[in-house]
């Protein structure tokens, strides 16, 4: 299983003349699901764009089962086998459902397996089946959460990349969106998520890390993060 | 109703039908490129040669010709985006649609240069046909079924293939593209490609019924691009209705008045329209 | 204030051009660069501040019109002609840009609406032949003998001087509205259209005024252009090509100098003569390809023109001008 491991490496990053990460370096192995969190600002979606690509890291490197990222087109990764979750969803709002499905599935290695996994996404989420026909735009803010995670599920990825996947969200969304993570993850994809919502995740994930004005402030298990007073104070408003 | 009235509307929709090919191509390579070809029409005039050409000088079988012209003028249209185009992308748009304008220009001369200025004629022509009360120009009614044809095509295309669906989904986001694994260079190169097949095919639904000459791009230009921003730029079924509403106006003002001010009330009424609804009469 | 100095003698030195004798033919290369420099002048007084028109043709083939057509059936004299003709195409500039400005119609769109109200100028020209001849033209009437001066018909030196006059006009007219606040106004509208107006400057009015001064000076170089070649047609003097060629001047000469649209006008017309010399009538298609060509060379390579050249060296102590690329 080696080929689903991520690493990054002393990642420096930023845009224009801003830097939004200093020396990142965050590792995640096959098949485990690994939190990143930390307050607005700190730099959580930059790290997910350096890794699909859409920015390049200053200096530090990205690898992907083996491979160095640095040299490969953002476009050719979802064939490579990294699935993004933007901010925000980005679901195309004037097409249908299962257009928005289409498109998460064009690369040529997924394509012939469309149906397949149009109808495993279908049952993952009965209520996008329902809703196949409807224009993405019109749904509630869940549903297009859910749409958008089985978007990126059509490319067939060996790790899924969520930003802030509960963001906008009612409570109760937000535990079905949660919940929907944890059963991808008992499928054994990799997944790696960046949330503010940090009791949430923390029940998620295995490890995480705290990402604090780019730079990574702490690292571990779930359960000890949980449990440490600092991370307690500063994010899961306990005492 | 009058039938000369009846006439002159049946006459508008099939006016439509003939605008309404270049507007979809403009709209296409718009919505996907976020650019406006200006020499859109002259691209036309260089598929209308070349069918004239093939035709005409070479005697080479009509469909024949038709199918060298569209491919052409797609051809034409991959050029257009590599050299001109792409290396424009990141500069304001007017820079670009200057750009195209020089085009305009370069198409108008090289055709002055081996065509001269001499109007050519292909001379094809089908007997009108009598419906009820109202005379139909064969050629006109071919043309029209033909545009509506490509239109089709082009829809079928655009909404159920995994190409077509990522041309309409990168004309609302395009950053987003490469997270899907599409390359959106690639896509405006396609675009393009469809952008100029479809002037190519309207090249040949004009050659049939309009003498061809370095300048006839100016004639039906400028109402392409007030048609496309009427319905919308970009916005490729407002553009296709646009296409119908100024047959309309220009063909049952005619009956009203002369050709020349039907145009000049179509003129106005887009301005007009650009005043009251400047993202077009059809957008959502 | 060394600017007004060099313009000055500038002007001296063109003033004694007719005095060298020089041949004709030169005279009437001469008189064309002028007036095709003032109309290139006038567009960019608004295409500088990203107004880009794509009918300005139109405003020339309204005051020319109005001026012939006042001489022809009225015999009212162009010295008068002109001035109406030049109010009459500002008043039709007006009514086309004030809602445009009003409902901000702006980029694209404001190209459009101004290619479509050029169409429309062009197609009424041809619609009113029994006035205007169509697209066949119109030749103003010969004055009563002796009234050369009444129908401003001259020779060519006469006419060097109007042209000169006009052309200087132009100038004077890009220095005044530089030195005025409307310039910076103008400037931050077109960076920023909703910062500028929250920040006290009245956009429409601002915008109103550069496109009055742009359309007098294409409806002057318009009505001058006719008057001098004596003849009219609606090809010349309105619609999408003539306006094209006019933006393409401007572009290649350079919209941010003053005496930039005045060296696109000398390189369009030049371009033309010499490809007309050097290969003869029967490759009138080559000025226009050669055009397009140096056109999309300019927007790849040279987006602020060839005045852009010069004037990057003297304004790197100045405050940056602002950039084509924005």
């Amino acid at each position: 299983m080696e080929q689903a491991s991520l690493s990054i490496d002393a990642v420096h990053a930023g845009y224009g003349d801003f830097q939004a990460l200093f020396g990142v370096s965050l590792r995640v192995d096959p098949g485990e699901a690994v939190g990143v969190v930390g307050p607005n600002g700190a730099g959580k979606t930059t790290l997910l764009r350096v890794i699909s690509g859409l920015i390049r890291p200053r200096s530090g490197n990205v690898r992907f089962a083996g491979q160095d990222l640095a040299k490969v087109p953002a476009h050719t990764l979802p064939a490579l086998g990294i699935a993004h979750v933007p901010e925000n969803r980005r679901l195309f709002p004037h097409l249908t459902v299962e257009e928005n499905l289409r498109v998460g599935a064009f690369t040529a290695a997924a394509r012939p397996h469309f149906e397949a996994r149009r109808d495993h996404v279908y049952t993952l989420f009965p209520r996008m089946k329902e809703r196949r026909h409807q224009l993405a735009g019109t749904m509630s803010g869940g549903e297009q959460q859910m749409c958008a995670i089985g978007r990126a599920l059509m490319s067939g990825p060996k790790i899924l990349l969520l930003d802030e996947p509960s963001a906008g969200l009612a409570p109760l969304v937000v535990q079905q969106v949660f919940d929907l993570v944890r059963r991808i993850r008992q499928e054994g994809l990799t997944v790696l998520i960046v949330e503010q919502n940090v009791a949430q995740v923390l029940r998620v994930v295995d490890r995480a890390y705290v990402l604090e004005t780019g730079r990574v402030a702490a690292e571990g298990a779930s359960a000890a993060l949980a449990a440490d007073p600092v991370i307690r104070r500063s994010y899961l408003g306990g005492h | 109703m009058d039938p000369f009235l009846l006439e002159a509307l049946v006459n508008g929709i099939l006016l439509g039908g003939v605008f309404a090919l270049p507007v979809l191509g403009l709209n296409l390579v718009f919505g996907v490129v976020d650019v406006v070809w200006l020499c859109y029409a002259e691209l036309v005039m260089v598929g209308m040669y070349a069918v004239w050409f093939f035709y005409s000088q070479m005697g080479w079988p009509l469909p024949l010709a038709f199918a060298v012209c569209i491919g052409l003028v797609a051809v034409l249209g991959v050029l257009l985006h590599l050299l001109v185009v792409r290396p424009l992308l990141t500069q304001p748009p007017i820079n670009q649609v200057l750009a195209t304008g020089g085009v305009l220009f370069v198409l108008q001369g090289v055709a002055t240069l081996i065509f001269s200025t001499e109007f050519r004629a292909l001379g094809v022509d089908m007997p009108p046909m009598e419906v009820g009360e109202v005379f139909v120009s064969g050629t006109k009614l071919a043309a029209f079924c033909a545009a509506l044809l490509g239109a089709g095509a082009l829809w079928a295309f655009l909404k159920f293939t995994y190409v077509g669906t990522a041309i309409r989904a990168i004309a609302r986001d395009r950053e987003v593209m490469p997270l899907m694994g599409v390359d959106p260079q690639r896509i405006y190169l396609i675009a393009s490609a469809i952008g100029g097949a479809l002037a190519g095919l309207a090249a040949c639904l004009l050659i049939v019924q309009l003498d061809v000459h370095p300048f006839v791009g100016l004639s039906f230009g400028p109402i392409t691009f007030m048609i496309c921003v009427m319905g919308g730029l970009g916005n490729m079924l407002g553009g296709f209705l646009a296409a119908f509403l100024m047959g309309l106006i220009i063909s049952v003002g005619g009956f009203w008045g002369t050709t020349e001010l039907s145009y000049v009330v179509a003129f106005a009424f887009f301005i007009v329209v650009m005043f009251i609804r400047p993202q077009g009469l059809f957008a959502r | 204030m060394t600017a007004p100095l060099t313009a000055g003698l500038l002007l001296v030195a063109l003033a004694a051009v007719p005095l060298l004798g020089p041949p004709d033919y030169l005279m009437h290369v001469l008189i064309t660069v002028l007036l095709t420099a003032l109309a290139g002048t006038g567009w960019a007084m608004m295409g500088r501040y990203g107004l880009v028109s794509f009918g300005h043709g139109a405003f020339l083939g309204i005051a020319a019109y109005t001026m012939a057509l006042l001489w022809n059936e009225a015999g009212l004299t162009p010295w008068l002609g002109i001035p109406i003709g030049m109010g009459v195409a500002v008043l039709a500039g007006m009514l086309l840009a004030y809602p445009a400005f009003k409902l901000r119609v702006v980029g694209h769109y404001f190209a459009l609406v101004t290619l479509a109200a050029g169409e429309i100028v062009r197609i009424l020209i041809v619609a009113m032949r029994e006035h205007t001849g169509g697209s066949l033209g119109l030749t103003p009437a010969k004055p009563p003998p002796g009234a050369g001066w009444l129908a401003m018909q001259f020779d060519k030196t006469g006419f060097w001087y109007i042209a000169l006059i006009a052309w200087a006009l132009g100038l004077v007219c890009w220095f005044l509205l530089d030195r005025s606040m409307s310039s910076r106004a103008l400037a931050a509208i077109s960076e920023d259209e909703d910062a500028a107006a929250s920040i006290g400057i009245r956009v429409t009015s601002e915008k109103m005024k550069v496109t009055v001064i742009s359309v007098a000076l294409a409806a002057l170089a318009g009505a001058l252009t006719a008057q001098y070649r004596q003849y009219l047609n609606p090809e010349s003097l309105a619609g999408l090509g003539i306006s094209l060629q006019i933006v393409f001047g401007a572009i290649a000469g350079g919209m941010y100098a003053p005496i930039g649209p005045t060296i696109g006008a000398a390189i369009t017309i030049g371009l033309e003569e010499g490809l007309r010399i050097f290969f003869g009538t029967e490759l009138t298609g080559a000025a226009p390809l050669v055009y397009g060509l140096l056109l999309v060379m300019f927007m790849l390579f040279m987006p602020r023109g060839i005045a852009g050249l010069f004037e990057r060296r003297a304004q790197r102590r100045a405050t940056p001008a602002p950039a084509a690329t924005e």
